[in-house]
């Protein structure tokens, strides 16, 4: 079935399959690795084109353009498809990628689970889709699903009960295979405590994953009894407590924002090392600050819900445990302007994305602090200051981490140069837009708008309108990403790079040491000597 | 050209990072009118103020950092990657700071809690999409919504400028009224789905959800009208739901409760007359348009998949007793309209429906018939 394209060392190698087969089973970690980043580029532009939706009709007060019910689907499916379909599947990409590449090994320990988990997140992502053109629409009760709204949810109820069930399997499935990964195919040399952040952050992420997934498709499950098996775990009626599912989604939900944000801390660890020229400040703590932050992430999750009517024990313990958070991931912010610090730094796109992550990360770690303080979240809660908040930790965080991810290893991955100022343009435009659209957001929160509201009073019309204009001009600039993506596959600059690709950077990561491209199959043996400057 | 020297004006705004240029319009968060409003302002501007100075010093530092270690300025990179005094230093730092924010806060969440000794209780029901308020002590009882002005001008390209209907979304049209000076207590609960009570001068926000009280304590201090919002998603008009609260003098309020009873006499009496037909269905349309058409549609269409047609629907053309018995006691979506609607109103709409909107049975039904079977409402059991 194979052709043979190369020859090293004395393995018989043998290619990929020919034509679309090769992609449909593939058990390559670099084929795989692909299909997700291509997937979740793809559900960014989709879940992006909702919210050019979402922020068209909120251009001006008045309703212009959609119902109401149908503005609600737009935020709901918005989330659904960001998360599940494009940040998550993103990282798993470039685990699939990198960690064999970073470790030393040949590739992904269970390559056929590798295969199904893919696929998997496709039906679950098709099926979630699916529901847009069902009767009574899309899921609209946000995406955190709550009873009772959520049970007033057409035909698509039990189509999007069960893509959940499906993108939970797949990503537990992904999850695994990280796990058995990094235990058992690391090369001898790579001990734990050498491994990249990268790929500590993404096994401590799949021990989140495996923990909450099981979690977020019971609570699921459960709205599906009450709905259809006469049972009532969330209607008073019955005994049960509608606030309970808010629990167990919050339990799921709290370190599922930890899953998107923890992967982004391991690129930017371990990108600004490589610009700065300098190894990663505090590579210890880098790693117990990751560990701290995900143990902290399962004991917080009540302070989603700080208006609900808990106990004032409850409140004032959420509140403490939430401020903890600070701590670590201070830790983390000043390690990374530690490393920075006495440089020789130069800002080619991957830098200027990280960098651009530090600081407005930061910002929406600062609205996170003050979110903390339960008495001050009583006014915050569910509105546009949550909104900002939250979007500055995943737009300018993970998906600018993201992109600096993509343009630091698309050399690597091709063997060509992308285009340095097509990048910048890429980058400065969406440093600038990203600002217009999110920060007047803390404005509208702070003056009284709530959240999810298709339209508005007439005194947020105009931080909306700004707002919007910073949507219209980050969603289509990152139509320059994809072309510069395409323009490196196609050939590039034209010229061809070298095996290090950035200056210095095989001292930093094993990948560098391999030829750009690599090989359909590399680490066939394991490297005798891995990079040793975090000590 | 009006909007777009408000954008221009907006972005100017924005570059130089100022104030307000339009008198209503807020960047920050409000004072408001209570003391626990005031403390809650206080500790927002605390941590805005820490976060603003960590802020500086966290940026300052990498921004010189970026400006003098670059490669192109020639500067050679150091090679440290570990300095176990300063990362304990920079662990402590932000640990005291955290404790220094704790202290307040918790002083200011246990003033919110404690509603002891309040001399007057409100319970507050979220409907789909409306409020519910009851007066526990002096049996005023009453649902307020939106607007109608406001609810003709977000009807999707009603051609009206919102700019032009006062307080657009944010008016009702029955507004709670309380007196100044009064600790209030708030029970809240929610009669379908949860729903979130806030109105920001008052400080805080509350969840309503069905099937368990949560509780609440305000006391306002200056006059005034104050305005919020629903701000949980509840489903389909979840915008449009705003919260109105008329703080008034001691003594005006006891003369507007005074007020409300004479109000509740008049209405048991509408009640007991008899109505003509064509009376019933004229006062039925208006009801409608504020209680059915956001769901079954103003022309009563419906929502296929969601929400029933009224034109043509077997409920509506059929038996009029079992039409009232669905209206009265609601059914999965459908309210129950028993206890929202006086008897009046029930009665009208119930024959609005079977007479028009593309329907004509030709019958109808009389208040004092709908009084027989409502459930005990808060008139009757007035004053015990
Ligand atoms: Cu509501």
């Amino acid at each position: 079935m194979s052709a043979v394209t190369a020859e090293h060392d004395d393995h018989h190698d043998h290619g990929p399959a020919k034509g679309i087969l090769r992609w449909i089973v593939t058990t390559n970690h670099k084929d795989i690795g692909t299909l997700y980043l291509v997937f979740a580029l793809t559900m960014f532009f989709v879940g992006g084109s909702m919210a050019l939706i979402i922020r068209a009709e909120l251009f001006e007060p008045g309703m212009q353009f959609v119902d109401p019910q149908f503005f609600n689907s737009m935020t709901t499916m918005h989330a659904l498809v960001m998360v599940f379909g494009a940040v998550m599947p993103a990282f798993v990409g470039l685990a699939n990628w990198m960690i064999p590449m970073m470790i030393g090994a040949p590739d992904m320990a269970l390559p056929r689970m590798n295969n199904m988990s893919f696929w998997m997140l496709v039906a679950g992502i098709l099926l979630l889709a699916s529901t847009l053109f069902m009767e009574g629409g899309a899921p609209a009760a946000g995406w955190t699903l709550y009873p009772p709204l959520v049970l007033q949810t057409g035909t698509a109820l039990p189509f999007a009960i069960f893509s959940v069930h499906l993108l939970g399997i797949s990503s537990i499935m992904g999850a695994i295979n990280i796990i058995a990964t990094i235990f058992n195919m690391r090369a001898p040399a790579m001990t734990l405590m050498k491994m990249p952040l990268f790929v500590w952050t993404w096994l401590i992420t799949a021990f989140l994953l495996i923990a909450i997934m099981p979690v977020f498709a019971g609570a699921v499950t459960m709205l599906l009894t009450d709905r259809f098996f006469d049972t009532s775990f969330f209607d008073a009626a019955g005994g049960g407590d509608p606030v309970l599912y808010q629990h167990i989604f919050w339990f799921f939900g709290h370190p599922e924002v930890y899953v998107m944000i923890l992967p982004t801390f391991g690129v930017a660890s371990t990108i600004i090392p490589v610009f700065a020229r300098k190894p990663l400040f505090g590579y210890a703590s880098m790693v117990y600050a990751t560990a701290a932050i995900a143990f902290l992430s399962f004991i917080v999750w009540a302070h989603h819900m700080f208006t609900v009517g808990m106990p004032i024990a409850g409140e004032l313990y959420f509140m403490y445990a939430t401020m903890l958070i600070a701590i670590p991931t201070g830790v983390k912010i000043f390690n990374w302007t530690a490393t920075m610090w006495k440089g020789s730094m130069t800002f080619e796109a991957p830098m200027l994305f990280s960098i651009a992550f530090v600081v407005l990360f930061t910002l929406g770690g600062f609205t996170g602090l003050m979110m903390a303080i339960a008495p001050v979240d009583f006014q915050y809660h569910d509105t546009y200051f949550i909104v900002a908040h939250f979007h500055y930790t995943l737009v300018p965080a993970s998906i600018f981490i993201l992109m600096a991810a993509g343009y630091y290893w698309l050399p690597k991955w091709t063997g060509n140069m992308y285009d340095e100022r097509l990048a910048q343009l890429h980058f400065w435009l969406s440093a600038i837009s990203v600002n217009i659209l999110f920060f007047p957001q803390h404005f509208l929160g702070l003056a009284g708008m709530p959240r999810r509201i298709p339209d508005y009073a007439v005194q947020f019309a105009d931080w909306n309108m700004i707002s919007s204009i910073g949507a219209f001009i980050y969603g289509p600039s990152q139509l320059i990403f994809v072309y510069i993506v395409y323009k490196t596959i196609k050939g590039g600059t034209g010229e061809k790079v070298t095996d290090e690709v950035w200056e210095g950077a095989s001292k930093h990561g094993l990948e560098w040491t391999l030829p750009s491209p690599p090989p359909y199959h590399t680490f066939t043996t394991p490297p005798e000597k891995v990079p040793t400057e975090h000590f | 050209m009006k909007k777009t020297k408000q954008l221009f004006a907006a972005l100017t705004l924005m570059v130089l990072g100022l104030g307000s240029a339009q008198a209503d319009y807020t960047l920050d968060l409000m004072r408001g009118v209570t003391v626990i409003s005031n403390e809650v302002y206080d500790l927002h501007i605390l941590i805005l103020w820490i976060c603003i100075f960590i802020g500086i010093a966290v940026f300052g530092t990498m921004f010189y950092s970026i400006y003098y270690h670059r490669k192109s300025m020639g500067h050679k990179a150091e090679q440290f990657h570990e300095n176990t005094t300063v990362e304990i230093i920079w662990t402590i730092i932000p640990t005291i700071i955290l404790v220094g924010m704790a202290i307040p806060a918790t002083k200011t969440m246990l003033d919110m809690d404690d509603s002891r000794e309040a001399e007057m209780s409100i319970k507050v029901t979220g409907w789909q999409w409306k409020w519910e308020y009851e007066y526990m002590d002096n049996g005023i009882h009453f649902f307020s919504s939106l607007d109608e002005a406001s609810n003709e001008a977000r009807q999707k390209n009603s051609g009206i400028d919102p700019r032009s209907v006062p307080h657009y979304l944010l008016n009702v049209d029955k507004p709670l009224v309380v007196p100044v000076n009064t600790k209030i207590r708030f029970l809240f609960t929610a009669a379908d789905v949860i729903h979130s009570w806030w109105v920001p001068d008052l400080g805080w926000k509350k969840d309503t959800v069905p099937g368990f009280i949560n509780e609440s304590w305000t006391d306002i201090k200056e006059v005034g009208t104050y305005r919020g919002q629903c701000a949980e998603l509840c489903g389909k008009d979840h915008g449009f739901m705003p919260i109105v609260v008329i703080a008034k003098e001691k003594a005006d309020y006891d003369a507007w409760v005074e007020e409300q009873k004479t109000l509740a006499i008049a209405e048991a009496n509408a009640a007991d007359k008899e109505w003509a037909v064509d009376e019933l269905i004229a006062k039925g349309e208006t009801v409608y348009a504020n209680n059915c058409a956001s769901c079954h549609m103003a022309d009563g269409a419906g929502m296929p998949g969601t929400f029933p047609a009224i034109s043509g629907s077997a409920v509506v053309t059929g038996d009029m007793d079992s039409q009232v018995d669905l209206m009265m006691n609601g059914k999965g979506m459908m309210p129950a309209f028993g206890q929202m609607l006086s008897a009046v109103d029930f009665a009208a709409v119930s024959t609005f429906i079977r007479n028009g909107l593309g329907n004509s049975v030709g019958d109808s039904i009389q208040p004092s018939a709908i009084q027989t079977l409502q459930p005990a409402s808060t008139e009757e059991d007035d004053d015990e």
